[in-house]
């Protein structure tokens, strides 16, 4: 009974909603407009959070550097021995990575010299790395293949740091779906990498200390800094840590950049509740005359404020969605993603969860609905008899 | 912290919850000066509408209360990445003094706004509103509540720094630690599970008989019992019933399980519970109002109908604690 009572109401609603159709969806439109842009903001932040800790996940817990002046040195190799001796530590790696300047396309790239860690996953890999000890032979991302018209079995030149010219024949390329971390890479051996950049012997970029139990490693990193005081561990959490905060403040200051669009859309919904027309107030007053209470007229503005919101809500986020996860967030990720020539052009694996929905919700239709609440009450209450009497 | 964008839901939703309720108080303050159901006047009339537009604001407030609360718990848990040493929403909500008041805020304010909800409705039952004078005053009762849960929603996110150690659940929760929360995890199993099933089958009896008999007597007493049973129950999920959640004999988070990794689980489990307290309450507290001979009829009907949902909310509470307990190889025999 009381039930079907409900659905009479929001039938009529519909119907009544639809015979206005050129008002509702202006509304809807603007309303769908507003939740695309801040359902992007949202989608792509977390993602680009997820893709972020899915990758961190298989660095290392602790990473040693060393420090002079309070800028970025090169570490001595020799050290990875003392800290062997630390119990809890199980593995110390030097690691060799740097940037190189490539004047010819403008861009920077990454230059890692091969590793036991790497070999690991060279699924990602069409071709093959360059081995330890094999020179003269690079792997490449695709974006640096791409700027540079490379192909396996070509060969890519750059200058070393006494200024002369040195030849890599190409191996082996990274696969499109590694983009996010390879796209500006170089692989190459680690004797390459030292006459590359001139490194002298004995010296690492920084040490990657792989920790057989993880809660340990705030214990670890504290030996580690007591004991050469002019390094700098970084804790794989403390990494985490930071790009969390780091997304989180970027998607909020575009958010509250935003408000002002949010506000906006809030007025317009205001007014266009307020402003009833002569032919919604007489209908309003004919209900009333043939025996709908005031909370039945309330119930049909709830009605018409849920359609209203949900059909734009889920239009919107439809639309967010499609914009973020198949055309790679075009319109925001320079915001979010930080600055770099050669754009990684990658794929985010989508991801939506109920926090980021509700998010969502009280930031489009709460405000909406809350700024309808009086307008459908000043309706609600109108007088049949003074309606229609004009 | 005032630009994540949780916080920016959190403080605009709480913000509107605000406004609704100072503008419903400031109308209610009208109301129970001027209210005189005999006249006939042009102010009463419009008193009389007025009446809608407030119980129209305070279900909106109820709703956004709701969202609310489930997005704070979720905004704390999201942010316990950002802070050192927490591990779920217990370590940021530990992250400063404002963190556990704000949700305890909360949870009050969304139990008084259902009442005045439901005080409304039998209200309206009623062709004289007998209870309206009572209703706008339990109404300027909800306005520091919420008040005070939206400065201290602000306090906890302006004080949380992303670079404070907190002690996160494993330690807060931990047998050895000194406060509230800590001192219900070391409560022993086994009388905390005596006391937490005996007490249902005493909840469910008397709610039995109130739907039954329905005296004064054992409508006070289930609402007595509900209320102590709801506090019964949080203890116990954060001393016995989350280790099963979780399969771990250490971990007693009661947020965690709200989580997709446990299959959303604490949300029929938290909602059953509030429902099944709160309902069982209520039939408690509108006794008082049976003296009223408009409202003594209509108040049977309506014990009798919230007895029985707070007995099945109650036992749906039970049924989802036992699933672990009962399908999943953990056991805590051992402890």
């Amino acid at each position: 009974m009381s039930i079907n009572r409900h659905f009479n109401i929001l039938d009529y609603t519909l119907q009544s909603l639809l015979r206005r159709k050129f008002k509702n969806i202006g509304i809807i439109i603007v309303f769908t407009f507003v939740i695309f842009i801040t359902g992007s903001v949202l989608l792509l932040s977390y993602s680009f959070k997820k893709e972020a800790m899915l990758m961190l996940k298989n660095s290392p817990e602790l990473i040693i550097q060393k420090t002079m002046a309070g800028r970025h040195e090169l570490i001595p190799v020799g050290i990875s021995s003392e800290i062997m001796k630390i119990p809890g530590v199980s593995k110390v790696e030097p690691r060799y990575w740097g940037y190189y300047y490539d004047s010819l396309i403008k861009a920077n790239y990454t230059i890692l010299a091969s590793g036991e860690s790497l070999s690991a996953n060279n699924r990602l890999l069409k071709g093959r790395l360059p081995g330890i000890n094999e020179n003269n032979t690079a792997a490449i991302g695709r974006g640096v293949s791409e700027a540079r018209f490379l192909n396996t079995d070509s060969s890519i030149s750059m200058q070393t740091a006494g200024g002369r010219p040195m030849d890599f024949w190409i191996t082996g390329i990274f696969e499109a779906d590694s983009e996010l971390l390879t796209s500006d890479l170089i692989v190459i051996s680690r004797a390459d990498f030292m006459k590359l950049f001139g490194i002298p012997e004995q010296m690492a970029t920084d040490l990657a200390v792989t920790v057989s139990n993880e809660t340990e490693t705030v214990v670890i990193a504290k030996k580690i800094l007591s004991q050469f005081p002019d390094t700098r561990p970084i804790l794989r959490s403390e990494i985490i840590r930071t790009y969390d905060a780091v997304f989180g403040w970027r998607s909020g200051l575009i958010l509250t950049l935003f408000s002002g669009a949010l506000i906006a859309f809030i007025i317009l919904a205001w007014d266009k509740a307020t402003g009833l027309s002569a032919e919604e107030k007489q209908e309003i007053g004919i209900l009333k005359a043939i025996g709908w209470e005031t909370s039945d007229v309330l119930e049909m503005k709830f009605w018409e404020g849920l359609v209203i919101s949900l059909t734009s809500f889920l239009i919107g986020i439809i639309l967010a969605y499609i914009h973020i996860f198949f055309f790679g967030a075009s319109i925001f990720a320079p915001a979010l993603k930080g600055w770099s020539v050669i754009y990684p052009n990658f794929k985010l694996a989508p991801y939506i969860d109920f926090y980021q929905i509700s998010i969502l919700m009280s930031l489009t239709i709460v405000p909406y609905i809350a700024s309808t609440i009086i307008p459908s009450w000043k309706a609600s209450i109108t007088e049949p008899d003074i309606v229609m009497r004009g | 912290m005032l630009l994540h964008p949780g916080v920016i839901a959190l403080v605009i939703g709480s913000g509107i919850v605000l406004l609704l309720i100072l503008f419903a108080s400031a109308t209610g303050i009208r109301i129970i000066n001027r209210w005189d159901i005999k006249s006939s006047s042009e102010e009463q009339l419009d008193l009389e509408r007025k009446t809608y537009l407030i119980s129209t604001l305070v279900q909106y407030t109820l709703l956004f209360e709701i969202i609310s609360l489930f997005l704070f718990i979720y905004t704390a848990d999201d942010m316990h990445n950002i802070l050192a040493g927490a591990m779920c929403a217990t370590g940021s909500f530990n992250a400063n003094p404002y963190g556990f008041p704000a949700l305890y805020v909360k949870v009050i304010s969304l139990f008084i706004s259902a009442a005045w909800i439901a005080v409304n409705y039998i209200d309206n039952k009623a062709q004289d509103y007998p209870l309206i004078r009572m209703k706008y005053k339990l109404l300027l009762f909800i306005l520091p509540l919420v008040l005070s849960e939206y400065i201290l929603e602000i306090m906890d996110f302006r004080g949380i720094d992303p670079n404070v150690i907190t002690s996160c659940c494993g330690v807060l929760f931990s047998e050895g630690g000194i406060g509230i929360a800590s001192s219900l995890a070391s409560i022993p199993v086994v009388p905390m599970v005596i006391i937490f099933y005996s007490l249902f089958a005493i909840v469910i009896v008397s709610g039995i008989s109130v739907i039954r008999s329905g005296s004064k007597f054992y409508t006070i007493f289930f609402a007595l019992v509900s209320g102590i049973f709801f506090i019964v129950s949080i203890a116990s999920v954060i001393s016995f019933i989350s280790l099963y959640f979780y399969q771990l004999p250490s971990h007693h988070c009661p947020f965690d399980m709200l989580q997709a990794e446990y299959y959303y689980t604490g949300y029929p489990l938290y909602f059953s519970l509030f429902m099944g307290s709160f309902f069982g309450m209520m039939t408690g507290i509108i006794e008082l109002f049976k003296h009223i001979p408009s409202l003594s009829s209509v108040i049977r009907l309506i014990q009798r109908k919230w007895a029985l949902i707070a007995v099945c909310s109650f036992a749906l509470f039970v049924a989802i604690t036992l699933i672990p307990i009962i399908f999943l190889p953990f056991s805590l025999r051992g402890y």
